[in-house]
């Protein structure tokens, strides 16, 4: 019988390291790992969101902070500005953060050109990284499908306070126990250096980006 | 360049095809304008982590634990994505890879694909074994794009066409998608793309990418850019092909935080890159419904079998390394005649293929140190280097020229006599080479043979009259007598 | 002193400023006759099997010794990084125990100045302008920092100019200069533009290697620049 390259590859690489490793070995190595990064937060709640604001703006989104019963104004306020009517909107979506005067489509797994046809996408999230300026998504109620906060041309994106980390290791943290959701981390709008390295804002995901930081009460 | 592909195995030796980039004064300014920037860059995000230093070591930690246990890591990931409906498959070198990644997209009835750029699908040349069996493949990433419209070749890891100024990225434009009017800022371009692109996005129906990371715990898959083509390819079509080299594996979820701290700082100067996909197996009814990864060797576990070489496998494609590299610098990416350029592809590329055929390589560098000291896992390129230097020495064997020069010095260094003499013959010899300057110095502006690329644009200055040691002994001996 | 091979045979100057230095601070310079070379050209070069030899002779030479003093900073490198494990190819547990214990009392020159001896100011006089190149070796793989260049800031009459470009190499490297020597000539082509910009009479450094690669060009294209090694400066009086 054919020997698969399966059996191939692995027994090379068995033969390379000189034995075949097992779970205890490998699990009693990756303890051993030193780890003296700076792994939990250094300021204050405050000094924590001010930071992703910060960020955020430095990376070209739009922020806007706002008390949880202004968030319908402030949404509002938002897509008239983008001059913005019809949008998707993912399932789970609170009712109440969503303003009357426009027209939320709910997602029932429609088409790529079908989301292209849409003016933008209002989602909720998982979780921000401050330090990093980074928004989270992953496949859940209120955020949705992948392809939903990706075709259209606009993202409107809420995100509370209390979701807020500080460092990328408190957000691998709270992330690992939903970690087989398809998930997506933005930092800023779609962008490119690819041209004499100059950072252009906006090519193939939302070219815009809004996202309105919820504070608690 | 020619659209002809980096091939390490008919590529000329570095220095041939370093003279031939260095004429071109164009390609010369891109390069030095882009590394700049993009150092300078680097250098703001990464000056602003105060634990920098600690997460290079936990980054190095990780990556070589991950190599020590690659075997056990990969079948955890095998089982992991399986779990999660994905397909793996494993090839043991590139011809295989392809093989099975044609394969796959005939069996998804696709004559097209759409393409997130992977070096290491330029690795096995993978676009003309598609295009070879009918299939056309779109590049989508900006830089793949100019690159694949003008028939051109990557220069760099991470910014392929850096080599190529804004307008010549408008020419090729202008020319390939028809577009007479088209501006010239970056944005004009960029647009361009989108339009371009966007058509595809929604049409095609069966994706190719690399990976950045698999992640063994989950099953997962990690990939990072900026644009956004990323995410289209992994999110719309219908079936998708991930081909990874099975160097790519990380034990944990958790050890993401360590690399996308490391990786997007080295890479781009960025806190974090624009977007991060991560996803499992297939997730119903978000993204495609057929998912296939390939795990490649090709050659990779002969860099494993070789304990000084290993280091090298830990390296997450940052081209941080080419940024920094005066080398690099001069010469753009195309020089080293591979898809793996600079100093990572000095030493890479003579691993992952034969290495007679790559033997320049591990000579192109002066040794600087530059790349371990912005590398993101602290891999030592620099011994890497002397370590390959040594494996073409012994395949050279000890008959010709330089071999025999260096064997020569070798015995006069073993002896202090025999040291005494050389000195002496040294002056001797280089006598009827010295001219005196206006100083009244003596200076060789011509050497014979090997050494005739010193005086190309150096002069050398001849040698003192006395030696250090003839010197110190004259002036022990004076102490000695005057009774000291 | 390890003067080493090449500063022995082409620049006697700067052992003697070294000497001259380590003297007038109060110290007792020996040099054993049997010293040649430590190996750096064939170990990085790829011929470890030439190299190996010339590290036996270094510890039978320098056995004993207080402090190990070697103008050049590459040297001191190639000892520090790859001793070691030379020793341990060459399997002899005596002489890698030997190692161990001698190289931690081999010192490049500045950095003996600064580190083992605690100095700045070694009362020179040197009224030139003058720039400084970091090489290499001294910046990274000896972590010499701005020693050198404290050395150079307490001597008096000099007028201290920095580089552009101060991290960035001069394209020496040993045998790359030879074998890749147009990569090479376009790295030293900036390197001397970096000089000629800082109007610098002299340029100096802690390696006599980068600075006889240096000098060639400067000396070539006629510019009046000179290069003179750190510990030269530090003995003008």
């Amino acid at each position: 019988m054919a020997t698969s390259s399966r059996d191939v590859v692995l027994g090379r690489i068995r033969a390379a390291l000189g034995a075949a490793t097992d779970a205890s070995a490998a699990s009693a190595g990756w303890s051993a790992i030193r780890r003296g990064y700076q792994r939990t937060a250094t300021r204050d709640r405050e000094g924590v969101l001010e930071l992703l604001v910060d960020r955020l703006l430095d990376y070209d989104a739009n922020v806007v902070r706002v008390g949880r019963h202004e968030v319908q104004e402030s949404v509002s306020r938002m897509l008239t500005a983008r001059g913005v009517r019809r949008l998707v909107v993912p399932a789970g979506m609170i009712p109440e953060n969503l303003p009357g005067g426009f027209e939320f489509v709910a997602d029932e797994g429609f088409s790529a050109a079908e989301l292209d046809a849409f003016d933008g996408v209002v989602t909720e999230s998982t979780l921000a990284i401050a330090e990093t300026g980074t928004v989270v998504l992953q496949h859940a109620p209120g955020q949705g499908r992948r392809a939903v906060s990706l075709v259209p041309d606009y993202h409107l994106c809420l995100v509370s306070a209390g979701r807020v980390v500080e460092t990328v290791s408190e957000a691998m943290d709270r992330l690992h126990a939903t970690a087989d959701l398809a998930t997506t981390f933005f930092s800023g709008p779609s962008a490119t250096a690819d041209i004499e390295m100059t950072r252009i804002k906006g090519v193939h995901g939302p070219r815009f980006l809004d996202v309105i930081l919820i504070d608690e009460d | 360049m020619s659209g002809t592909a980096l091939d390490p195995r008919t590529a000329p030796t570095f220095p041939m095809a370093a003279k031939t980039m260095m004429g071109d004064t164009q390609l010369r300014k891109n390069v030095r304008h882009a590394t700049d920037v993009i150092q300078a860059k680097r250098a703001r995000v990464v000056d602003e982590m105060p634990d920098w230093q600690e997460l290079r070591e936990s980054g190095k930690q990780i990556r070589q634990h991950t190599m020590e246990h690659l075997d056990f890591y990969l079948e955890e990931f095998e089982s992991n994505c399986t779990k999660a409906g994905g397909v793996v498959h494993w090839a043991k070198d590139a011809e295989e890879a392809r093989r099975i990644i044609v394969a796959l997209v005939k069996a998804a009835g696709a004559t097209e694909v759409i393409k997130i750029k992977s070096m290491t699908t330029e690795e096995i040349q993978l676009n003309s074994a598609l295009e070879a069996a009918g299939i056309h493949p779109y590049e989508t990433d900006l830089a793949e794009l100019i690159i694949q419209l003008g028939h051109d070749q990557p220069s760099h890891i991470v910014v392929p066409a850096l080599h190529k100024n804004r307008q010549q990225i408008r020419e090729i434009f202008q020319r390939e998608m028809n577009l007479p009017e088209l501006g010239e800022t970056p944005q004009d371009l960029a647009d361009a793309a989108r339009q371009f692109l966007r058509e595809k996005f929604l049409r095609v129906t069966t994706g190719v990418s690399g990976a950045n990371f698999l992640i063994a715990e989950t099953g997962g898959v990690c990939i990072v850019e900026s644009e956004g083509n990323g995410r289209m390819c992994l999110t719309l079509p219908e079936t998708l092909i991930t081909v990874a080299g099975i160097d790519k594996v990380v034990p944990r979820f958790e050890d993401l935080e360590v690399l996308l701290q490391l990786l997007p700082r080295s890479a781009t100067g960025e806190r974090m890159n624009p977007y991060n996909s991560i996803w499992t197996g297939v997730n119903p009814p978000d993204g495609p419904r057929e998912f296939h990864v390939v795990l490649m060797d090709n050659a990779r576990t002969e860099i494993l079998g070789d304990a000084e070489g290993r280091q090298t496998l830990n390296c997450i494609r940052c081209g941080a390394c080419q940024n920094a590299c005066p080398v690099y610098r001069q010469t753009g990416g195309h020089a080293y005649g591979s898809v793996y350029a600079g100093p990572i592809g000095a030493i890479l590329t003579p691993q992952l293929q034969e290495m007679h055929h790559a033997q320049s390589l591990p000579y192109a560098s002066s040794l600087c140190g530059a790349c371990y000291e912005v590398c993101p896992v602290k891999i030592n390129i620099p011994e890497v280097l002397i370590h390959l230097r040594n494996k073409v020495v012994k395949q050279n064997g000890m008959l010709n020229a330089e071999a025999l020069a260096m064997r020569a010095m070798g015995m006069i260094f073993r002896s202090e006599s025999r040291f005494r003499a050389a000195q002496r013959m040294g002056r001797m010899a280089e006598a009827p080479l010295v001219r005196k300057d206006g100083r009244g110095e003596g200076w060789i502006g011509w050497l014979p043979g090997l050494l005739g690329g010193w005086t190309q644009v150096r002069d050398l200055q001849a040698m003192p009259e006395e030696t250090f040691r003839e010197w110190w002994e004259k002036r022990e001996s004076k102490e000695v007598a005057s009774g000291n | 002193m390890f003067i080493t091979c090449y500063n022995d045979t082409l620049f006697p100057a700067t052992g003697k400023a070294v000497v001259r230095v380590l003297e007038r601070l109060g110290h007792t310079v020996e040099f054993p006759a049997g010293q040649t070379c430590c190996g750096q050209m064939h170990w990085n070069t790829g011929y470890q099997a030439e190299a190996l030899p010339l590290l036996t002779r270094f510890v039978e030479q320098f056995r004993g010794a207080e402090a190990v003093v070697v103008p050049s900073s590459s040297c001191v490198a190639m000892m520090r990084d790859h001793y070691p494990k030379m020793a341990e190819e060459i399997g002899d547990v005596k002489l890698k125990a030997e190692v161990a214990e001698l190289l931690p009392k081999v010192f490049e020159f500045s950095e003996f100045l600064t580190k083992r001896l605690g100095l700045e100011d070694v009362g020179a006089y040197y009224p030139h302008r003058v720039t400084y190149h970091a090489s290499c070796h001294g910046l990274r793989n000896l972590g010499l920092g701005d020693g050198p260049q404290r050395l150079l800031r307490a001597v008096r009459g000099i007028d201290l100019v920095e580089i552009a470009g101060l991290e960035q190499c001069c394209g020496f490297g040993g045998t790359f200069a030879v074998k890749n020597a147009e990569v090479s000539s376009a790295m030293l082509a900036e390197k001397t533009n970096a000089i000629l910009n800082t109007k610098a009479e002299a340029c100096t450094a802690c390696d006599n290697s980068c600075l006889m690669h240096i000098h060639g060009a400067l000396h070539r294209q006629r510019t009046g620049i000179q290069t003179v090694h750190l510990a030269e400066i530090l003995a003008g009086e």
